[in-house]
Order: structure tokens, then sequence, then C-alpha cells
């Protein structure tokens, strides 16, 4: 049973994460997930530090708050003419700077482990399971990072339409009437939630590389948006599966291998795609030439 | 605790010595990433290292600085290769590709990692100190090694700095009056590497990145000239690893690469407020000096209509 709950936790974050990824690697804006993922610590600690409890939803609603600060200090560093990776390298250094000085200040009262926060551990999620009258009712990382992606797949599906085009064309959205800064940080938040509800049950390198790397192999092999969400679901689906498996193999990190099998999808597509491939290129070109 | 005695204390003087020079190296090269927008490069490379440092250990066996720093070079260069592949090749962008490479080296890392303490009987608590940073058990043997280097990274960039600086502005016309810029490219890759490999051990891979960015950005807000913002640069970062240090080695308990940071952080914002010219002070001024003389402007135009 245990298998079937590690994998499932690992395509939900896979999925919620992917779809968010889909339009940060169309927007230019991939390191921002990086970026929340860990600038959420001190939005952490201080939730833990005010309520005291460690409860999830508490500290769900500190990280999301400070993800959304993360956004808007990254974006008025910018506009007062700092560039766009500076400016995010800025912010989330300073903020997760502040995190671990929180952390070992009130090291005797907060319960956190750094590395458990940056890497988490995936294999451990099934056990701390929700309770409701007395019965087992499944882990609480799969209702966390369920509601994640329901929460992502009901906003963007309401919205696709206005989020499509003030990704493609921002100009276009404004003169539409699209509030294009409204959605921005709509989809800020949305980041923030699916990163924090993922990463402490399996780490923050495992939700940083399911939002980056199946949205980008995606981006390789599709010039549709809708076609290029399902596809990185899809990928982020099958590498969960693939990645438990090598790690039950292995007997090594199940993050750290989900991770290293959207890593090799990724190559595969880079080389083997059947439009925008390296390999695929390379050879048409031959192909022309030879004909000249 | 008093000053004068931290000063006096060896053990405070070399840990000082090693986050100065540190700091001092890191923004001067961290100013040319900035320029050429490859800041989050420091992020990506100092996360890449851990996949070398790892194979370092499995393959020597020991828990030997020297190794541990040759396995993430060749990590960090075989990133930095990889990157730039990706970004030529295909239509992914470069923040996607420092994301990709970022993060599955990271997660290969991490995998060799957990096959390391499962092997060798848990014998490994050198590495993840060697990747969280423990700049205060810095020895002199570190310090030098830190100090050697930076030495040399910064006269590298002494020495390159025209070439740098036509890189940095116009890689076109570099290309067009016949240097080697790809070269060159991976030239200036190699130094941010090195850097960041010395740095890691000292703050630790996040905070790492902070170290070649937070400097250089402000710098930048105090000058329109490349050298003068070097200098500066290097100057910031030198101080934050001063200040940081200091505050660590007072208060108990506080890890020193976090304060580094915020060290660096705090000069950012002060930056940010009174810097001439791009200030936001120096900004608001002008805006109501603007404004003012748009109103006196307006008043002599109205006394004249009146006249």
């Amino acid at each position: 049973m245990n298998h079937f709950w590690i994998i499932l936790i690992g395509a939900l974050v896979g999925s919620s994460c992917s779809i968010l990824g889909c339009f940060l690697v169309l927007r230019k804006m991939s390191m921002i997930g990086d970026a929340i993922s860990h600038s959420v610590l001190p939005g952490i600690v201080i939730a833990f530090l005010i309520s005291g409890s460690r409860e999830s939803l508490v500290m769900m609603f500190g990280a999301a708050a400070i993800g959304l600060v993360t956004v808007f200090l990254i974006q008025m560093f910018q506009n007062s003419g700092v560039q766009a990776d500076a400016s995010i390298g800025v912010v989330f250094t300073a903020l997760f700077a502040v995190g671990v000085v929180l952390i070992s200040l009130y090291t005797r009262q907060v319960d956190l482990d750094l590395d458990c926060v940056l890497y988490g551990e995936i294999a451990y999620a099934p056990w701390d399971t929700l309770h409701i009258g007395g019965q087992s009712i499944g882990p609480k990382a799969v209702w966390g990072v369920g509601a994640s992606f329901l929460l992502n797949i009901l906003v963007i599906g309401l919205f696709y339409k206005q989020f499509k085009i003030s990704t493609f064309d921002p100009a276009l959205a404004a003169s539409l009437g699209i509030p294009v800064v409204f959605f921005h940080y709509l989809l800020m938040s949305l980041v923030s939630i699916s990163t924090v509800a993922s990463f402490e049950s399996v780490g923050a390198i495992l939700v940083v590389g399911m939002i980056i790397v199946p949205a980008a192999t995606a981006y390789l092999l599709t010039d549709k948006l809708s076609r290029m969400i399902i596809i990185s679901i899809v990928l982020s689906i099958v590498s969960s599966l693939l990645g438990y498996y090598v790690a039950y193999l292995l007997d090594a990190s199940i993050g750290g291998t989900m991770v290293a099998v959207t890593g090799v999808l990724f190559i595969v597509a880079l080389f083997f795609s059947p439009k925008h491939g390296v390999l695929i290129k390379k050879w048409s070109r031959k192909k022309v030439l030879q004909q000249n | 605790m008093n000053w004068l005695s931290l000063f006096s204390d060896p053990n405070t003087q070399w840990i000082l010595m090693g986050s100065m020079l540190l700091g001092l190296c890191s923004g001067v090269i961290g100013s040319f990433a900035y320029l050429r927008k490859q800041s989050l490069m420091g992020d990506a490379l100092s996360h890449a290292a851990l996949p070398g440092v790892c194979l370092a250990y499995m393959v020597t066996g020991t828990k030997s600085i020297f190794f541990f720093l040759i396995g993430a070079i060749i990590a960090g260069i075989l990133a930095t290769v990889a990157i730039g592949y990706i970004t030529r090749n295909s239509r992914i962008k470069q923040d996607s590709a420092l994301g990709i490479i970022l993060t599955v080296f990271f997660g290969v890392g991490i995998v060799l990692l957990t096959q390391i303490q499962h092997s060798s009987s848990g014998n490994q608590s050198g590495l993840d100190k060697f990747l969280f940073g423990h700049a205060a058990s810095m020895i002199k043997l570190d310090v030098y090694t830190i100090a050697g280097i930076s030495a040399v990274l910064v006269a590298l960039c002494f020495l390159f700095f025209k070439e740098f600086k036509l890189l940095s502005f116009d890689p076109g016309f570099a290309k067009g009056i016949g240097l080697p810029t790809i070269l060159l490219d991976q030239f200036m890759m190699l130094l941010i590497v090195t850097a960041v490999v010395i740095g890691i051990q000292a703050v630790g891979v996040v905070l790492m990145a902070a170290l070649l960015i937070t400097p250089a950005v402000a710098a930048r807000y105090w000058t329109e000239k490349l050298h003068v913002m070097v200098i500066l640069s290097g100057l910031f970062g030198a101080f934050s690893g001063f200040a940081g240090t200091l505050v660590s080695s007072m208060v108990n308990n506080l890890p020193t690469g976090p304060l580094i940071v915020l060290s660096a952080t705090v000069l950012f914002i002060i930056s940010v407020l009174v810097a001439p010219n791009r200030g936001v002070l120096a900004k608001t001024r002008l805006r109501f000096s603007v404004k003012n003389e748009h109103k006196l402007f307006t008043n002599k135009q109205v006394k004249e209509k009146s006249l």
C-alpha cells in the first residue's frame, strides 16, 4: 500500500507543479519556482512561532503569504531597474538567510530540520496519516497535495483564456481589458500554494524539478499550450512511476531519482523530439543539402 | 565579549580573513555575471557541484577537500557546458536551462548521497558539511586555500578586464574584432565555478549565490562605470564577509553564512535608498524638483497672462 501512496503523492505533486510550470516556462520565469521554494522558509518559521503548532494549514498560510511578498519584492526591484534574474537572486537568498537565522535563533522552540525542509523525504509521507473520527483516511500529504492540484485545475480551467493571452501577449491582453497584473499575482499565489503544499512532504528539490523540467520537455514536443500542459502532466506521472521504481532498485532517495528521471526524459526529448529535436534538425538539414 | 579580545583571537582572525577574501573575489566576479545577465548561474552551479563532490568521495574514498574541489569543478564545468548547449541548440531559454540543470544535477547528487550513506556505514558527515557551509570551523589551511584561489581569480579578472568588459557589453562586436568569444565565455564560467566551489564550504550552497549577486547589484546603483562598479562590488563583498563573521562570533548560536548574506542585503537596501541618481530618495527628490519647477513655470505664465 505504501508503494501506491508514494507514487500517488509523487504523481500529484508532479501534476500540480507542471501545470503551473508550463506558464512559468513560457513567461521565462522558471526560476521563480526555485526562488519561492527557498524563500517560504521564513514564512513557515514565523507561522510556526506565532501559532505554536505544526498544523499544515497555518504553515501553508504563512508560506503562501511570504511567497506573495517574494514575488512583490522581485517585481518592485525589477521595476526600479534591477535585471530580472538578479532581483530574483537578491530576494530569495535574503529571505532564505532570514529563515535560517530565525531557525537558529529559536532552535529550541522550533522543531524544524533544515535538511528536512530542503530535501524532504517522500518515503516517510505515507505514515503521516490524517484521521477523521478515529478512522484513517490516507496520508496527509495526499490530501494536501491533492487539494492544491484541484485548486490549480479549477483556477487555470476557469481562466484558461485569460492566462493564455496574458502569457503570450501581455500587451494584447491589457488592451482587451484583462487585468494582467492580477493574473500575474494569481499565478504566483498558485505557485506558492503548490510549492508549500508539496514540499513539506517531498522536499524543495522535487518541487522545483517538477515545476521546470516536465514543462520544458513538453515545450520541446509541441507548439500548442493545451497539449503542452497535458504532455507535461503525463511526463511528470511517468517520472514519478519510473523514479520510484529506480529508487526501489537502488535503495536511493525517491525525490532525487524522480527528478533524475525527468532529466533523462528531457535529454531524450532534446535529441529526438520530432519537431525541435537536435538530431532531427541535423538530419533534415543534411537531407536538404543532399537534395541541392 | 568585548571587541578587542575578538580581534586578537587568532581563530576569529582566520575566519574574518577567509570570509573577507571570499566576499571580495565573489563580488568582483559577480559584477561581470550580473552585466551578462547570468546572476543565477551561481545558484545553478553551486547546486550542480553536489554530484561532483559525491563522485569524488566515491572514487577516492577520502574526505579530502582537494578532491572535493576537483570533483565540484568538473561537475560545474559540465553544467555550464550543458546549459550553453541547451540554450544554443534548442528553443529552451536560458532561465529554463538553468533550472533544468540545477534540479537534475542536484537530484542526481542526492541519489549519490543516499548511496554513500547506505554503503559506507553512514560515514559521510563531511559531505553535508561541505554543502551547507561551516565558516565558523574554517582552519588555517582552508583560509590559505580560499586566499590563494581568490587572489588568482581577482588577478585574472584584472588581466582580462578589457576582454571581459567587451564581452559583457557588446559580445557581437567582440566576435567581430576576432576575440574567441566562446572560449572567453567558458573561461568566465570557469572563474564563476571556482569562486562558487571555494565559497560553498564557507557559506553553503544557497547562500553562495547571494555572494555573487547581491554586492554586484548594490554596486550597480552607485555608478555607471565598469571599473568603479567592480571595485565597489568587491569592497561590498569584503565588508559583508567582515560584518557577518563579526556578528556571528559575537552572538551565540548564529550561523555565519546567513549573516554574511544579510549584511550584503543591508548594503543593497541602503544602496537602493540613498544611491545618487538611481536611488529611491534621489529619484523622489528629482520628481519633486521637476514638479516645483513646473509649478513656478505655470505660476509665472499665469502672472504674465494676467498682466
